[in-house]
């Protein structure tokens, strides 16, 4: 009805959220191929796509917890600690397979002891997970007395290193995973009730209770979603540095928190699409692979980083405003 | 000091609340204003206080024609409101929020704290009050942070002292307190005008009575001379049109039944049952526990003891989830908080109760659920442009609409409708009473609560009146009238 309105007023922050992170990811892929041609190498596209998958699976997750207006500060910890427990079982002589599989069960569980802590405790999942973040880093630490584990038993082992290091296709491993699980997470945040009611509870919390849903359920279950889905890229990373760093994953809250904003998710929770967060992620990974090929400091990559995901921000800001 | 109120009038847009209102008052009195929601006590209040203009009228102040421009300035010519609603920032100590705005200052500006500190002690000793000034208001009790209020209203040589609805949230120690307090400012020579629901306290309390009914002052009586009867009469005495649509209730087998539901310090001993096909209101004043019992009911808050039936058999009740598993509808009273999404879709609004039932192993049946939402909204008559428009674009009307969809979707034998008809515009009311009429005729029993005496007199089958959380009386419609309702709503007893 209004139509000819909307077609006079273009809305910058608007035609952001429909279609701006995929434009700004097309433009920012033909920028940097353009500054240096060996962007579009097949070589430095997989290498892209496999600095990109472990980020994308922790978005994920994080895209649910952020739908519901939470957050989770500890995806990186849990990484971490999942990924030493499965490397200290290969050790112990653990086929590979069975250590991957109890990791991402270790991860679900420390996701669900972070959704039980938010849904009964009443506590505020950024001050839940913050906590979290720091006992699982240091459960790390303890499991790995501050080492890397690593052993023969991981650098032999074709079973072990198919995660990280294998290719299929000419496509590294990792990505078809990450495929999988974005294609899981689609259909399950779009096409089930179980999304729905994500989206309900986070865009009125008290009135999806009272329309019958149960919300404690339901944030134990997003929050180990973002466990497991934390704890999937652990053992991708273990598999793919054939060890266990007792500091993998710092920091990777950040990325998988700017990838879901990025991908026009808003933080007050109720509104944002997966394929966003998808796209988020390979925004900031080619962000970070072209400033790397165009030998930016590492230093001027943060400031970049930083302005990129506040004039995000910003525009959806702008967009929720009008 | 004396005020007198003459004639005054006042219309937002076309309605006009106020329609030639007189009210008086003089030093050492307390003045009862009495009226139902919405007779216009508020209204006369904020334009005593400069809070709104008037149409026409004359406020005259010691005989010389008056009208303030707004609180501060009626606080300096010493007229105070403690309104109903604190206005008291909770995590400031007593001193800083009595100081709020107003603040003593010595050179660049640091605050005079000792000086403050002294001032408001010296306020609160005047009311015998012993409240320590510098913890945070939100730590006292609600009668403690009241003398607050009082205090720092005497603080500006208050000479005539407005109290809307002082005991709502009181103990009874608490009003026997603030009335001793009320006792010490009539000695002092405040007067002191008393906005109550509470017929016991207008007698205890108030030298006389001014009842107001539609913008206009009724009557006005030295307490001594009047009695309950003659005030509930003047309160509500009007006959009703023939706006609600008539009931002609076929009852079937009890379909909700509760028994001695307690829920500590909230309501007690609770006992009712409602049939299928009928339309059992749940009357009483602000604050009596209707919406608590409800609630209760409904598995959202928890009770202490008591049991619930369905068609005869006990259950256990512990979230909304089980209740509409129980086929319980709730249509809450704030419906933008607890009623919908407002940012949802309306389809995504109306399905969300129901959803599992279009779900195959998880996966929503796209086209079986977009089916559900056009049939209901439909059967409802919902006004809008598409299902997928945001609740928050429609009117109120309409929204209420929408949750009761939501309900009738979810297959409701039980709808509770906590003030169904709230915030919604004359058109949209008689639409709503006319699909709780073809709901109760497809056999679903309806408890309505609802603060609109006429509409509960207007459109239920029985009534039952809570007072101070507990069922003070059950009557049918037919042999019910205002003051029948009213005397219970107050607290008081039917003579046979």
């Amino acid at each position: 009805m209004n139509n000819t309105e909307t077609k006079k007023k273009f809305n910058m922050g608007e035609f952001y959220s429909k279609l701006g992170p995929l434009a700004a990811l097309l433009i920012l892929v033909i920028f940097v191929s353009i500054m240096n041609s060996s962007f579009l190498n097949v070589n430095n596209l997989m290498n892209l796509f496999q600095q990109v998958s472990v980020n994308a699976l922790i978005a994920f997750g994080m895209q649910f917890v952020i739908l519901t207006a939470g957050i989770d500060l500890s995806v990186g910890s849990i990484l971490a600690l999942s990924g030493a427990f499965a490397a200290q079982m290969i050790l112990m002589g653990m086929p590979p397979l069975l250590a991957f599989l109890i990791g991402v069960v270790m991860g679900a569980i420390f996701g669900a002891f972070n959704g039980a802590l938010i849904a009964y405790g009443k506590a505020a999942p950024f001050i839940v997970t913050l906590a979290t973040m720091s006992v699982f880093r240091g459960a790390t630490y303890v499991l790995t007395n501050g080492n890397p584990i690593t052993g023969p038993k991981m650098n032999n082992s074709l079973s072990f290193q198919f995660l990280g290091q294998g290719y299929l296709f000419g496509i590294p491993f990792q990505v078809y995973i990450m495929i999988i699980f974005y294609v899981i997470a689609y259909l399950l945040l779009h096409k089930t009730t179980f999304g729905r009611k994500t989206y309900a509870l986070g865009g009125n919390e008290k009135a999806a209770f009272v329309a019958g849903v149960n919300t404690k359920k339901l944030i134990i279950l997003i929050y180990t979603i973002a466990g497991f889905l934390s704890a999937v890229g652990g053992m991708i990373l273990t598999s793919q540095l054939a060890s266990a760093q007792p500091d993998a994953g710092t920091g990777y809250e950040m990325d998988a928190i700017a990838a879901v904003v990025l991908g026009g998710t808003s933080l007050a929770g109720g509104k944002g699409k997966m394929f966003g967060t998808l796209v988020g992620a390979l925004i900031i990974g080619v962000l970070n692979n072209g400033m790397n090929l165009l030998g930016i400091s590492s230093f001027y990559q943060q400031i970049v980083k930083g302005i990129v995901i506040l004039t995000a921000v910003l525009l959806d800001r702008k967009q929720s405003q009008n | 000091m004396q005020i007198e109120l003459k004639n005054i009038s006042k219309a937002f847009g076309p309605n006009k609340v106020l329609r030639g209102v007189d009210f008086s008052i003089q030093s050492g009195e307390v003045h009862a204003l009495m009226g139902e929601n919405g007779a216009g006590k508020s209204t006369l209040m904020n334009i005593l206080t400069g809070l709104l203009d008037f149409d026409g009228g004359n406020i005259l102040v010691d005989g010389k024609e008056t009208r303030f421009n707004n609180a501060l300035d009626a606080e300096q010519h010493g007229v105070a409101f403690i309104h109903q609603e604190m206005n008291n920032f909770a995590e400031m100590s007593v001193v800083e929020n009595m100081f709020l705005n107003r603040e003593i200052k010595k050179s660049f500006g640091m605050l005079d704290m000792a000086e403050m500190r002294k001032q408001a002690k010296a306020a609160l000793d005047r009311l015998g009050a012993d409240i320590p000034v510098g913890v945070p208001v939100g730590s006292l009790s609600v009668g403690r942070q009241q003398m607050i209020e009082i205090a720092k209203s005497l603080m500006n040589k208050t000479q005539v002292l407005i109290m809307d609805e002082p005991t709502a949230a009181l103990t009874e120690n608490e009003i026997a307190k603030l009335f001793d307090i009320i006792r010490t400012l009539k000695k002092q020579g405040v007067a002191i005008i008393y906005i109550s629901h509470r017929m016991e306290e207008i007698f205890q309390i108030s030298d006389r009575v001014t009842v107001m009914r539609d913008g206009v002052s009724v009557n006005t009586y030295k307490t001594e001379d009047t009695d309950v009867k003659q005030i509930v009469h003047d309160m509500v005495g009007r006959d009703m049109g023939d706006f609600y649509p008539d009931r002609n209730p076929k009852f079937g087998e009890s379909y909700l039944k509760v028994e001695n539901l307690t829920s500590d310090g909230v309501f007690k001993d609770v006992n009712f049952e409602v049939r299928s096909g009928e339309v059992l209101a749940f009357s009483g004043l602000m604050g009596a526990g209707r919406t608590e019992i409800m609630r209760a009911i409904f598995g959202i808050d928890k009770f202490n003891s008591g049991k619930i039936f369905i068609k005869g058999k006990e259950v256990h009740i512990s979230s909304p989830e089980h209740a509409i598993q129980h086929n319980i509808g709730f249509l809450t009273e704030d419906r933008k908080d607890e009623g919908l999404i407002l940012d949802a879709s309306l389809a995504d609004n109306i399905d969300l109760p129901s959803i599992d039932g279009f779900a195959k192993h998880g996966f929503i049946d796209k086209k079986a659920d977009k089916d559900f939402v056009d049939m209901l909204m439909k059967r409802l008559g919902v006004k809008a442009q598409s299902a997928k428009d945001a609740a928050a674009s429609l009117s109120g009307g309409n929204q209420q609409k929408v949750v009761l969809a939501k309900w009738v979707g979810s297959g409701s034998q039980v709808l509770i409708l906590d003030e169904p008809t709230r915030g919604v515009d004359v058109g949209a009311k008689r639409e709503i009473y006319d699909l709780m009429n073809e709901l109760t005729d497809r056999g679903t029993a309806i408890i309505m609560v609802s603060s609109d005496l006429d509409e509960v007199l207007g459109f239920s089958d029985n009534i039952a009146v809570v007072y101070e959380g507990k069922i003070q009386g059950e009557i049918a419609t037919k042999d019910a009238t205002q003051d029948k309702v009213m005397t219970l709503a107050t607290g008081g007893k039917l003579d046979e």
